[in-house]
């Protein structure tokens, strides 16, 4: 098991060096400096700017002090466009936020979306299995850039419920759309991946040898057949993490959340490389350490798998 | 009572005399098995209906796509209802653009992303898997650990990159989208390929001097053709929906041309006012189709998936 956590993260971290790297020469092959200005800047003080800025040096030691930088004190540079501010305070007021709902969206895709599979593998072929698997179906087409507009349509046009967005410093009723609308597409997902597992787990001749044993049912769901089914959900929960946090981006343009997201859109609308790039790192970043978390969990949970 | 039997036998031994008896090849009794599935012939008809919308649309819409009705602009809530008199069928955007042509115009843009993205990913998934899968060994692990490691990257963030840094374009999203989802598919196929290089028709191939990479083409390629349609009938509604995402956010598509995406966008934008209609018309579409899409995609993988034979 040592080993296997080990070999993993000996995969992330030139995963992370890749990405760091190519967002690196993306930004450094795009057209135009930072202080590239309509105004021609005297050469001298030019000269002087760009040795300030370590851009006089050497593409590769440019980036090894970027990332020297981020990695000992978390510096992602300045951002190009606002003037007082850098990126990485851009992201201190953001990330609460996009953490904060989508944890709720989280627990509300796992929670109800397990529930919902677990219960329609149980009732197969009953009124309770076809709602499910509708509801399933349906959610999959309502990506979060549609389930937003129809929330916000229903709970706050037409019954005046809900706020149609900002965050108040996240009180409760700020965050309810924002986290439905961005769970409900893998909520559909878990719920559909928990159901056909479910059912093929209660087919399989472990089962049937519990209950030929005599066992109460709800103790061989719970003690048996549970663990096995939640292997394909966890192994989900990898591409639905990165599905979210992508999907934070358009949550948080259209709830006008505050969020992180607003600042990638922005900075990608205003051309400011140092947020996006910032931004870029800082989600890949955790989309990477999450999947190898989940890798480790399966791990963990799978006996079959060996390492 | 006998004697009934007797004829029904005897004529069944002259028909069978009479007529050839025809084999029915896999690929046949796909189609039978899929031609029974309600759901996925439903997908399928409504699918040939939108196509049927975006490439007549043009020839019905009364106005241009980009052309601002002068007389209702600005009223859109009170005068642009939808409505067959005045040539607005869908009625009129925010701008005063006849909604039914741009409706058309997104719906074109939205097909034509979702079947280039997912023919990219296909080719290039098919023959990066596929050349994993029979090669094996280190090829195969140095080729696939290249794909885990590209696959734990956020993609869309840096399609959003590549946009920003390099100009809005409609060739760069078609080239982006299908350039990075690619991975998923290489790595069924290549799972696929696995199985299918220790068959026999493989042996004999390689037996009789045919070259590797001949072999993956010719031999191993058109063996994977129905795992590879099914997940490309997956893969159409996600390029469509990545398109979409892109295009909400404002950096897909470029005025005046526009897509679903850009069409929700704006529809949700202004549905304030009381201009329902902006965003119903292109959610409607856009609804149809992925459900379209995944039922013909549960469909095919009914029909062509070997374990249900």
């Amino acid at each position: 098991m040592f080993n296997f956590v080990l070999r993993r993260i000996a995969v992330a971290i030139p995963t992370l060096l890749i990405l760091v790297s190519v967002s690196f020469f993306l930004m450094f092959s795009a057209p135009g400096g930072p202080f590239t200005s309509e105004r021609p800047i005297p050469a001298a003080v030019m000269e002087n700017i760009n040795a300030k800025y370590n851009l006089d040096k050497p593409v590769y030691q440019q980036l090894s002090i970027y990332i020297w930088n981020i990695v000992t004190e978390f510096d992602f540079g300045p951002s190009f466009r606002y003037q007082d501010r850098d990126v990485l305070d851009l992201i201190q007021s953001g990330f609460p936020v996009t953490l904060t709902y989508g944890f709720w969206a989280f627990v509300f895709a796992v929670g109800i979306g397990v529930s919902l599979g677990v219960i329609a593998a149980l009732k197969h072929n009953t009124a309770a299995d076809y709602t499910a698997v509708s509801v399933a179906i349906v959610g999959q087409v309502l990506p979060n850039f549609v389930m937003a507009p129809i929330l916000v349509l229903i709970f706050v046009l037409w019954l005046g419920w809900l706020p149609g967005g900002g965050w108040q410093g996240g009180q409760i009723e700020y965050i309810i759309l924002p986290a439905i609308a961005l769970g409900t597409s893998f909520l559909a997902s878990i719920a559909r991946i928990t159901r056909s597992s479910m059912l093929e787990v209660l087919n399989s001749n472990y089962i049937r040898t519990a209950r030929a044993k005599g066992l109460p049912f709800r103790y061989i769901i719970w003690r048996h057949a549970l663990k096995p089914a939640m292997l394909p959900v966890v192994s989900y929960l990898g591409p639905a993490f990165v599905g979210m946090i992508t999907g934070s981006v358009i949550i948080d343009s259209y709830f006008t959340t505050g969020g992180i997201g607003v600042h990638f859109i922005n900075g990608a609308l205003n051309r400011d490389y140092a947020v996006i790039m910032g931004v870029t790192i800082l989600l890949g970043t955790l989309t990477i350490t999450f999947n190898m978390l989940v890798d480790i969990i399966y791990a963990w949970i799978d006996p079959k798998i060996r390492y | 009572m006998l004697t009934h039997k007797k004829t029904n036998v005897e004529k069944l031994a002259e028909n069978l005399g009479n007529e050839p008896i025809a084999g029915r090849s896999l690929w046949r009794d796909a189609m039978h098995r899929f031609s029974r599935n309600k759901a996925a012939m439903a997908g399928l008809v409504v699918l040939g209906l939108i196509v049927l919308f975006a490439a007549i649309g043009p020839f019905v819409a009364a106005w241009h796509y980009s052309d601002i009705d002068w007389s209702l602009m600005g009223n859109a809530a009170s005068a642009g209802q939808p409505s067959i008199a005045n040539g607005h069928y869908f009625g009129i955007d925010d701008l005063g653009r006849d909604l039914f042509a741009r409706t058309v115009q997104g719906s074109q843009i939205s097909l034509l992303v979702g079947t280039i993205g997912a023919l990219i990913a296909v080719v290039i998934g098919t023959l990066y898997g596929a050349t994993a899968g029979y090669f094996g060994g280190r090829v195969d692990s140095i080729m696939m650990r290249t794909v885990d490691i590209l696959m734990s990257i956020p993609y869309m963030f840096f399609l959003i990159l590549l946009l920003v840094m390099f100009g809005r374009s409609i060739l760069l999203i078609f080239i982006g989208i299908g350039a990075i989802s690619w991975l998923e598919m290489a790595r069924i196929v290549r799972g696929q390929t696995l199985s299918i290089k220790n068959k026999e028709y493989i042996e004999a191939a390689i037996a009789s001097g045919v070259r590797p990479f001949k072999i993956v083409l010719r031999h191993v390629v058109p063996n994977l053709l129905g795992v590879v349609i099914v997940y490309a009938t997956l893969l159409v509604p996600q390029m469509i929906l990545t398109e979409s995402f892109i295009s909400f956010l404002g950096l897909g598509v470029q005025e005046p041309q526009t897509s679903w995406g850009a069409l929700i966008n704006d529809g949700a934008g202004t549905m304030r006012y009381g201009t329902l209609w902006q965003l119903m018309f292109p959610l409607g579409f856009f609804i149809a189709t992925l459900l379209s899409f995944f039922f013909v995609g549960d469909g095919l993988r009914d029909a062509l998936d070997p374990k249900d034979r």
